[in-house]
């Protein structure tokens, strides 16, 4: 009948896990939790993924102080000061403007010679122009140019303090003359972070819907699945344009909008277990105790369903970031200027002759997608009861 | 079933038919090892049958299925033993050799009639296809040999059933249809695994009287494998007893059953339901009372979805039952017990009068039937469904508290938690595991524990220990009528199982496709029943006879 719950030991057969020695202090994972992330481990490419994943999105989490045209710290006559969180007017440093420009030589040379101060390793941040670009932007990346030419916009030329590797483009200019790792840093982070929040979000409403259609259903789910069906039928990219037409998307309003339809995944799979579900003893024997319909669904029926949200999680979050990517593309995406992958790749089509605008687009999207995919499909390998490795 | 009399001794033609020696089974999962089977042996002779009995866990199914040699191997393996059948070794015998057995030589049914059959496929092409295989007919041939069949194994108007699918068919059609397979080949041992174990007592009557009759025709050997001693003393020539994975006592019936050796043997005998239900007293208080009590499921059909009919599940009961006082609720599966059992406690929409202690509470909303949920409180049969697995013991005990005395403090409450626990027989210490580290019994006494936590009034219990073993079951028997006389508790007892029910129960009601054929007090109702069905029914249940052809089901 249903060989997915992992509840009921096979007849007469011994079971599967003796159940563990009782006795002594409680381990931290549950023993079928335990053997999820054996599971998971033995998926070594997964495996890899997470923690090569985990490593990236934690660097970019801190990317205003990798790349950034603020220095990390300041010693500025005995006083120490940090750009990052404070915005401090020119006037500290002798001059007239509301916000200082540390990559400015005159500030520079007032800083030092009344202190010291850290730069970030690459001292641009995703919104910063080159002023002192070597040949018209796109420009080339700085290693392919030779030292004279490279610094020859600089006042002092080859001896000018600027001239220095934390100026370089590593991956050259984009068609503005900003700097292409400094976009793709922050815009790992933002795809990121629109794909997982964008993921929770439509989870949290998916999940619901689905446990109401399934917990009650009957005239309930048979409307909510008529409903869905024509909501599904909306072509989204139409409505994108429309609305993107009318007001302009920001990270949020995007956000509502694509989780206007991504919550749909979800409701299908909840929706199954919920309707399989229903009708186990314990949950008659929780409705026989009075308990209400709320917690039976909560205590009771969410447990079975997050095993299959969980599973379905890592490729929703992979179809999010590549919604966002693609709106992007066509330009109906985030706000002009955002660090965004998309627009990166629209600059890379834009400018063939510039190739490594289009290729580090390809290169950083498919990273970051494929290590998602590895991730998700070690992620099923954990969740599937049947699995048995050698 | 006296026409033959190996009694133990060696059959005539001097080599047994199966003979298994030091047989052992284990079972390897990620690194642990467990026998399942340690060192048994036993022989079986031509036309002979042997019943290996014992308690779920004890390692006679895997026995049986080493024969055929169906294990999920390399998990399971065999570190010692030899099964020889007519000569032939078939523990190290070649996978296309063994093919040529199964089926053919050594034939199989099991228990569950509903999963044994290919649900897409019509039954001629079920029976056809081993008759293709095995000895190459040709269609209309094996038309021929499948109709023979199926009147063989007393199918009713076969001619027609062959174009039946297995939902079509009842369990007991299903597990005939079943037979019918395992004869096709005719072969000289057939092993049934708890054949009749999902089915009622009237059917189950019926189809072992069906194996004896095939096998005195064709004189094949059984190997019956079941937990019933009652079938075993009717039904085997000689029995095996095994407990944890070891045969402790073996011989003909007569003697195992009238000089057991060994404990467990005993132990086993001695564990049938015992004791006397509540004395009858017309003067107590009417605890639940019911009238012409309707539960009607619509049939729609049509676009339209039209209501063309009703399923009468449960159909004009009337129930009276006093305080401290059982009421058992006999019949087949399908005839409305637990349908009737879940209406009183307006778990479903039912039509017609229900008062609990004074207050009416049909027509009323769940909201207004909440303060009275405490009062009224239920069992359910699987232990392992029962338990939501994600919740440990105290939370699940503490689940009713939380909602029906909600100004209990956490310390108060794991203090209630904790005596409900004790009080039937489990370990209070014990209450922060999960219920997949308990035994079956010991969930059943979980789920008694959340029913009594709430001190209710009235308990229905449906069929709470047909799903446990003998012994655990007689354990649970007897708490439940310990806890009925120290709270005054009033029972609604549903069951198949009839010796439970007279174990238990004062009054009884006998129900057929939701009606009410006969009630009365137990005493009068077991002894001297007065309709047909009841009379079947009970000859069924304690004799393992089929009467009353026509009046039970198929």
């Amino acid at each position: 009948m249903d060989a997915t719950t992992e509840e009921k030991p096979a007849r007469e057969f011994p079971p599967a896990a003796p159940a563990a020695a009782p006795a002594g202090s409680k381990p931290m994972l549950s023993p079928l939790n335990q053997r999820r992330w054996e599971n998971f481990c033995a998926n070594r490419r997964g495996y890899w993924s997470l923690w090569i994943f985990l490593f990236l999105f934690f660097l970019t989490l801190f990317a205003e102080f990798i790349a950034n045209d603020k220095p990390i710290l300041i010693s500025y006559k005995g006083e120490f000061l940090t750009p990052i969180f404070v915005s401090y007017p020119e006037e500290k440093f002798g001059g007239f403007l509301p916000v200082t420009d540390y990559r400015d030589p005159f500030i520079q040379e007032e800083i030092k010679a009344n202190g010291w101060m850290v730069w970030p390793l690459i001292r641009y941040s995703y919104s910063t122009i080159n002023n002192e670009l070597a040949e018209p932007a796109p420009a080339r990346p700085s290693w392919m140019i030779d030292p004279e030419t490279r610094c020859a916009r600089y006042q002092q030329g080859l001896e000018d303090p600027n001239c220095t590797i934390g100026n370089w483009n590593w991956l050259g200019t984009d068609d503005q003359g900003r700097d292409v790792v400094a976009r793709i840093i922050y815009g790992f982070r933002l795809s990121v972070l629109f794909g997982l929040i964008l993921t929770l979000f439509s989870a949290v409403v998916g999940v619901s819907a689905g446990a109401v259609q399934g917990y009650f259903g009957g005239w309930t789910d048979l409307l909510f699945q008529r409903f869905i069906e024509i909501w599904t039928s909306i072509p989204q990219l139409y409505l994108l344009i429309i609305i993107a037409s009318i007001i302009t998307p920001t990270f949020w309003i995007l956000l509502g909008i694509l989780l206007l339809f991504s919550w749909v995944g979800f409701v299908g799979v909840v929706r199954a277990e919920f309707l399989r579900a229903r009708n186990f003893e314990y949950v008659n024997a929780a409705r026989a105790l009075g308990v209400s319909n709320a917690t039976i669904m909560f205590r009771h029926l969410l447990p079975n369903a997050m095993v299959a949200t969980l599973t379905f999680m890592p490729f929703n979050l992979n179809g999010s970031i590549t919604a966002l990517t693609s709106l992007d593309f066509l330009g109906f995406g985030l706000p002009p200027g955002s660090p965004s992958l998309g627009e990166l790749l629209q600059q890379g089509k834009n400018n063939i002759q510039a190739p490594w605008l289009g290729l580090t687009g390809f290169f950083v999207i498919s990273l970051m997608l494929s290590l998602l995919i590895f991730i998700g499909e070690a992620v099923r390998d954990g969740f599937d009861p049947r699995k048995t490795f050698r | 079933m006296n026409q033959k009399a190996p009694n133990g001794s060696a059959p005539s033609a001097g080599e047994p038919l199966l003979s298994v020696k030091d047989l052992s089974v284990d079972f390897t999962v990620s690194g642990n090892t467990t026998h399942a089977v340690r060192k048994v042996s036993f022989d079986i002779g031509r036309g002979e049958t042997v019943a290996l009995v014992g308690e779920s866990g004890s390692g006679k199914s895997v026995t049986a299925l080493s024969v055929l040699k169906l294990l999920p191997y390399p998990s399971a393996s065999h570190p010692s033993g030899e099964i020889r059948f007519k000569g032939r070794e078939l523990l190290g015998a070649q996978e296309t050799e063994l093919r040529k057995v199964r089926g053919n030589d050594i034939t199989m049914i099991f228990q569950e009639p509903m999963s044994s059959l290919n649900p897409l496929h019509v039954i001629e092409k079920q029976i056809g296809e081993i008759l293709s295989i095995h000895q190459g007919m040709g269609e209309k041939q094996a038309r021929e040999r499948t109709l023979q069949l199926l009147d063989q194994v007393g199918i009713r108007d076969p001619e027609t059933r062959l174009r039946s699918y297995p939902h079509q068919l009842s369990g007991g059609q299903r597990q005939r249809i079943m037979i019918a397979m395992s004869l096709a080949n005719a072969p000289d041992l057939l092993i049934a695994d708890e054949p009749t174990t999902a089915l009622d007592v009237t059917v189950q009557a019926q189809i072992l009287r069906l194996l004896k009759t095939l096998q005195r025709d064709q004189g094949m050997a059984i190997l019956f494998i079941t937990h019933d001693l009652g079938i075993v003393r009717r039904f085997a020539d000689r029995v095996c007893v095994m407990t944890d994975g070891e045969i402790v006592e073996q011989g003909p019936v007569e003697d195992v059953f009238e000089h057991p050796q060994h404990a467990y043997t005993k132990h086993l005998l001695a564990a049938e339901p015992k004791g006397d239900p509540p004395a009858a007293d017309p003067s107590a208080p009417i605890v639940v009372e019911a009238d012409d009590l309707k539960v009607w499921f619509p049939i729609k059909r049509g676009v339209l979805r039209r209501t063309v009919g009703h399923i009468k599940a449960v159909n004009g009961v009337d129930i009276r039952i006093r305080q401290g006082q059982t009421l058992g609720v006999v019949g087949e599966s399908g005839s409305g017990k637990t349908t009737l059992g879940l209406a009183l406690l307006r778990l479903i929409s039912s039509e017609g009068r229900i008062v609990l202690i004074g207050n009416r509470i049909d027509g009323k909303t769940r909201k207004e039937v909440l303060p009275l949920r405490r009062d009224m409180q239920i069992v359910f049969q699987d232990p392992f469904g029962s338990l939501s697995p994600r919740l440990s013991v105290a939370e699940i005990v503490a689940e009713g508290l939380r909602i029906h005395q909600p100004h209990l403090s956490y310390d108060e409450r794991d203090r209630v938690v904790a005596k409900a626990l004790e009080e039937v027989g489990l370990d209070p210490a014990t209450r922060n595991r999960y219920p997949h580290e308990f035994s079956g019994g010991q969930r059943q006494r979980i789920s008694i524990a959340r029913a009594m936590v709430l001190e209710p009034k009235f308990v229905m219990l449906d069929e709470p220990t047909s799903a446990l073993d003998m012994s655990v079951q007689a354990q649970v028997v007897d708490l439940l009528r310990d806890l009925q006389r120290s709270h005054g508790l009033t029972y609604l007892f549903i069951s198949h199982d009839l010796k439970v029910v007279r174990a238990l129960a004062n009054d009884v009601i006998v129900m057929r496709d939701g009606e009410v054929v006969e009630s009365g007090p137990a005493t009068s109702i077991f002894d001297s029943p007065r309709t047909k069905y009841t009379q079947a029914l009970m000859a069924a249940a304690f004799r393992i006879e089929a009467i009353g052809e026509g009046i039970v089901r198929e």
